[in-house]
């Protein structure tokens, strides 16, 4: 077995401090924090893991094998004992119900399960069963002994693409079945390896689970959405947008709001941490983002459909200090019938002064009344 | 004109020489300048320190925006909704960057808000306390609950500071109160301040302000045109700005150092002084009036029965 | 009182006029209802460089001056004791009444948060540095004087009139419809009494509410004034002084005495009733005086202020203050001739100067003069003009309605001038 010193010594320190403060940073902690992370990593605190897969593409796992640090793999495969994947694992068919029985029984409390894939729940379950079981019923045996579960990718997390309208599996996430244990949701799809990897880690730093949001994501990795963080910003502050694929903007790496880019309402930190370790991530490559760590938008919105922003901020052209002319002025409209108006009551006036008597009778009456006087 | 309508309409003129003798409370400027308080609280924002980023629109329409339920103002040619784009001061907004630039000479912006003066005029004349200056703070504040939407404010501020909101069923008139209750007594600062990534905005107590503007004018003389606008403008502002182009191009207006409402304030209290003058008048009349009456009906009580 | 010195109006109510003035009052409902739920930017072209716009300017400002034709004669009658003009005076009363009540609706219709308009009732709320809380209390208080002023003619008509309308209408309802008669007349005759109960109670008092109606007046109209002192950097100089309160006073005062000659000149040729130029005539002599001493006020103070000069640019505001001073004194002038004041036309022509001119002054210091700063620009919208009118054809309604049902108008002298027919519904309403 490849134990901790060996994988230690595949790499040189520098290295291996160099990714700890990553993972440091990635979880959000300080960098007081990066040397009980590396002791944390250098001692042999084992943790058990149960990890399952129902209705999946195993993706996600295949996407914690793309790090292309293998030792970082390694490193953090080391602090954790696999004691049932159903990919990895070398054993199979009744010997490996019989690993998976075992480790339950025998770290009961103590070990964390791992979730990939939705589960079906129409039928009493029929669409997966593994080893004779149900999804179901693997699930709710699985979690009993587990002291948290890790939803990890949006199928396991929300349901994902096999619980788009009309379900006829009935797929729902993790959290729709089991409600009385601890979740950790890593949507994603797939989801940053990094993500899980630091999860893991947090547990065994930290001994307690990460801060959540109000979709059990981990706020280190999904507090802010990829608008907040994403490179093409400023090309969205300033109106340059591709407007077509492969068209002068798009060419020109213009932001992809346009074609229907989700990151204004995606939490994600893709834009930071990309994926494959060559710094590629959807947008970046010229794809607008799909919003896949969102339950309500991977594959229930059209990829080109238009979002709306919820809080706009200044569009990145300045108002002048003179602003030329403000308020409502004269329209011709108005301007006409008051002069009509006008027109007309001066008209009136002057035809009733007209008709009005010029002198008066009552005067001379006066006058007449003041003679006789 | 007749000799007699001659003499009266020399009279006239005389009446008219007199009433201007009630010129020295008509004509009087505020007299004496009412003492400045300098432990107010107030805004230094030199221009020539700002990038024109606009975190300070974001963050204080983020922060403030329940107040006056404030939405985006939409540019013409957005079409999706997409930024909130102000030209101005509006029913919308509490704060905003200005760009002044004319080929040929420095370029400048300028944020525009409420200048929270140690007199102010939209105070003086809201009928209805629904602008009320904190007499520790000196904070110009806004009461929704109170204003009855009359824009007497809009009328009165020199600087056209208050906004109303035009398009509302609901309207409320719009302008900063220094993020009181929103974020002023979380953090001790606005939300403006905080977020300035090039401390152009200073927040903290005018006398402090004064001495760092001044030293910031006596280092750097060349930088800067050599005034603190707002420290002696209609008898002094809270919200103090340096620049280094005219204050005038940047919108900020040539104003006189005497405070409006000392000059309508002495006049209405003159007239008004202790109610005297309405009820000295109101009982003259009466007087006249009841001796008229009297006069005219001399009849005995028989008469007054018929006929009413 | 001198019930007997007034007289009902007769004719049908529901005239072609009334129903052209019911059209406009309709119209303004409807945008006031538009008002309501778009905001006052959908009706008017107020801004914030302009947040007061013509329903202030005109509709409150000179609206309430075109009113004080009760305040002013209520000076020649009850101070000056001058008893001639008596028969003039409840018709200036109910146009008063009318002019601030709808000064008031103006105001509803004006103010942003009209729900908050309690606060003024509220001590802890007020603010006596501010003009525009004296203005609103006396304003109102003003309003309910007039009504009180105007309430013995409506309870003389309750108690003496025949109640004919109402009769003939009943009459007209069909079968099912109409109420028991006994009970409809032993109604009529309660609310008789209880009139009859308190018209001489309110006879005994009305004086002191009439001198209240005088001196009201006197704070609220250079209050009016008063209310621009604070705008010393936006008010041009040309209008803004010290003695805008003064100013305003005065103002309203020969407006009041004019719009007492035009009233009653047009009213008498609607109506076709004679003109009581002998009224008139004295009337016509006050002003003259009034608006001397006005002018003398105006040329001291912007002598005084070195601002003669600016008078005479020829500027858009010089234009406006040369266009306002030289029609109060063209009208004012013609009035000092007798033969002018003995002259129904020249009365009509001098008073329509005068009203125009004063108009003007109230007009050019609230907007015309009003200068926010660069780029601003106001002139009133198609709709808001359309509300200014509908509130003033609601007061012309309002005004031809009540005069057929309530004596108003003065009584026609009987030498001469009455027509036959007119003797016999004197009568009728005396009886």
């Amino acid at each position: 077995m490849h134990t901790n010193a060996d994988a230690c010594n595949d790499v040189s320190r520098r290295n291996f401090i160099k990714t700890c403060a990553t993972l440091t940073a990635f979880m959000g902690l300080p960098r007081s924090m990066l040397g009980k992370v590396v002791e944390v990593i250098e001692s042999n605190t084992n943790l058990p893991v149960i990890w399952l897969h129902f209705q999946e593409c195993t993706g996600c796992s295949e996407s914690l094998l793309r790090s292309s640090h293998p030792t970082l793999a390694s490193l953090i495969l080391e602090k954790i004992s696999l004691d049932y994947h159903e990919t990895l694992m070398a054993g199979s068919g009744e010997q490996a119900e019989q690993s998976i029985r075992e480790s339950m029984v025998r770290n009961k409390g103590k070990y964390v399960l791992v979730v990939e894939g939705a589960i079906p729940t129409a039928e009493n379950g029929v669409f997966c069963k593994v080893g004779g079981k149900t999804a179901v019923e693997s699930l709710i045996a699985a979690a009993e002994g587990a002291f948290a579960i890790i939803s990890i990718g949006t199928c396991a997390a929300y349901g994902g693409v096999q619980s788009v309208a009309p379900n006829p599996t009935g797929a729902v996430g993790v959290r729709d079945i089991i409600k009385n244990k601890p979740i950790i949701n890593i949507p994603g799809c797939p989801p940053n390896p990094y993500t899980f990897f630091s999860t893991v880690l947090y547990y065994l730093t930290l001994k307690r689970l990460p801060e959540l949001d109000t979709l059990g994501r981990p706020m280190f990795a999904y507090g802010r959405i990829i608008h907040e963080h994403c490179e093409r910003r400023p090309h969205f502050d300033a109106g340059r947008f591709a407007k077509a694929y492969g068209d002068e903007g798009h060419a020109q790496g213009y932001c992809l709001y346009q074609l229907g880019c989700k990151g204004p309402v995606t939490h994600a930190n893709c834009p930071v941490q990309r994926f494959n370790d060559v710094g590629a991530w959807p947008v970046s490559i010229g794809h607008p983002c799909i919003g896949c760590t969102e339950p309500d938008i991977l594959f229930k919105t059209s990829i080109a459909e238009k979002v709306q922003i919820h809080e706009p901020t200044p569009f990145d052209k300045y108002a002048p200090v003179d602003g030329g002319k403000k308020g409502k002025g004269a329209d011709p409209l108005t301007t006409a019938l008051v002069g009509l108006a006008a027109g007309a009551a001066l008209g009136a006036g002057s035809m009733m002064a007209k008709n009005l008597p010029g002198s008066s009778l009552e005067k001379k009456e006066k006058q007449d009344h003041g003679k006789a006087k | 004109m007749e000799r007699q309508s001659r003499r009266g309409f020399l009279k006239a003129v005389g009446t008219g020489a007199g009433a201007l003798a009630l010129a020295p409370v008509a004509l009087a400027s505020s007299g004496a300048p009412s003492q400045v308080n300098n432990e107010e609280l107030g805004m230094l924002y030199d221009a020539t320190k700002c990038v024109g980023c606009k975190a300070c629109m974001a963050a204080c329409k983020r922060v403030n925006s329940e107040q006056g339920t404030l939405e985006c103002d939409r540019a013409a040619f957005d079409q999706d909704a997409l930024w909130d784009a102000p030209t101005d001061l509006t029913g919308n907004n509490r704060t905003i960057i200005k760009l002044y630039k004319e080929s040929g000479q420095p370029w400048s912006y300028v944020k525009l808000s409420c200048m929270h003066c140690q007199n102010p005029a939209c105070v003086s004349v809201c009928p209805v306390r629904a602008l009320t200056k904190d007499r520790r703070t000196g904070i110009v504040d806004y009461n929704k609950d109170a204003c009855i939407g009359c824009r007497y404010c809009q009328i009165a501020c020199p600087f056209n500071i208050p906004k109303f909101q035009w398009d509302r069923a609901l309207p409320q008139i719009v302008k900063c109160n220094f993020c009181k209750g929103t974020f002023l007594e979380k953090n001790g600062t606005t939300a403006c301040a905080s977020v300035c990534p090039s401390g152009a905005i200073l927040f903290g107590q005018r006398k402090d302000l004064l001495q760092e503007a001044r030293s910031r004018l006596q280092l750097n003389p060349g930088k800067y045109i050599q005034t603190i606008y707002g420290e002696k403008e209609v008898g002094g502002v809270n919200h103090l700005y340096l620049a280094g182009v005219p204050f005038a191009k940047l919108g900020l207006p040539t104003l006189p150092e005497a405070a409006p409402p000392g000059f309508s304030e002495k006049i209405h209290h003159t007239i008004y002084k202790g109610f005297i003058a309405p009820i000295v008048l109101y009982t003259t009349l009466c007087l006249i009036a009841l001796r008229n009456m009297k006069r005219h009906e001399p009849e005995p009580q028989p008469t007054r029965k018929e006929g009413k | 009182m001198h019930h007997d010195e007034f007289q009902k109006q007769e004719g049908n109510i529901f005239t072609k006029s009334f129903f052209v003035l019911l059209t406009l009052v309709l119209i303004g409902v409807y945008l006031v209802g538009v008002r309501c739920f778009k905001g006052l930017g959908a009706v008017s072209n107020m801004s914030d460089g302009y947040p007061w716009g013509i329903w202030i300017t005109y509709d409150v400002a000179t609206g309430t001056a075109i009113a004080c034709g009760g305040y002013a004669v209520a000076i020649l009658v009850y101070i000056r004791h001058h008893m001639h003009y008596h028969p003039l005076i409840r018709s200036c009363i109910l146009t008063s009444m009318f002019g601030y009540a709808l000064a008031g609706l103006s105001v509803m219709v004006d103010i942003g948060r009209p729900w908050n308009a309690y606060n003024f009732f509220v001590p802890s709320r007020w603010q006596g540095n501010s003009v525009m809380f004296e203005v609103a209390l006396c304003v109102m208080a003003y309003t309910v004087v007039l009504i009180i002023e105007f309430l013995p003619a409506i309870l003389y008509s309750l108690e003496k009139s025949e109640w004919r309308r109402l009769h003939e209408f009943v009459d007209s309802l069909p079968l099912a419809l109409t109420p028991d008669k006994a009970k409809l007349a032993r109604r009529i005759d309660k609310v008789r009494a209880v009139a009859g109960w308190i018209r001489p109670l309110l006879d005994k008092v009305l004086i002191f509410f009439i001198v209240l109606g005088m001196t009201l007046p006197t704070m609220h109209q250079s209050a009016l004034g008063s209310l621009l002192l604070i705008a010393t950097t936006k008010l041009h100089p040309l209008w803004h002084t010290g003695f805008l309160p003064l100013l305003f006073l005065i103002n309203c005062i020969y407006i009041g005495y004019s719009i007492v000659i035009l009233e009653s000149v047009i009213s008498a040729y609607a109506f076709k009733r004679p003109i009581e130029v002998k009224e008139l005539s004295g009337v016509a002599r006050i002003i003259p005086w009034l608006t001397v001493i006005w002018l003398s006020v105006v040329l001291g103070d912007l002598a005084y202020r070195h601002q003669l000069s600016a008078a005479f640019r020829f500027d858009f505001y010089s234009c406006f203050f040369l266009l306002e001073f030289a029609l109060i004194a063209l009208g004012s002038g013609i009035l000092f001739r007798q033969e002018n004041r003995w002259s129904p036309r020249w009365l009509f022509v001098s008073a329509v100067l005068i009203v125009l001119g004063g108009a003007l002054y109230r007009f050019n210091v609230y907007l015309i003069g009003f200068n926010p700063g660069a780029g601003w620009t106001y002139f009133p919208s198609l709709a808001e003009v359309m509300v200014t009118v509908s509130i003033v054809a609601f007061e012309l309604l309002a005004y031809q309605v009540l005069v057929k049902l309530v004596p108003v108008l003065p009584k026609i002298h009987l030498h001469g001038h009455g027509k036959p027919g007119k003797t016999k519904s004197e009568q009728k309403v005396t009886a």
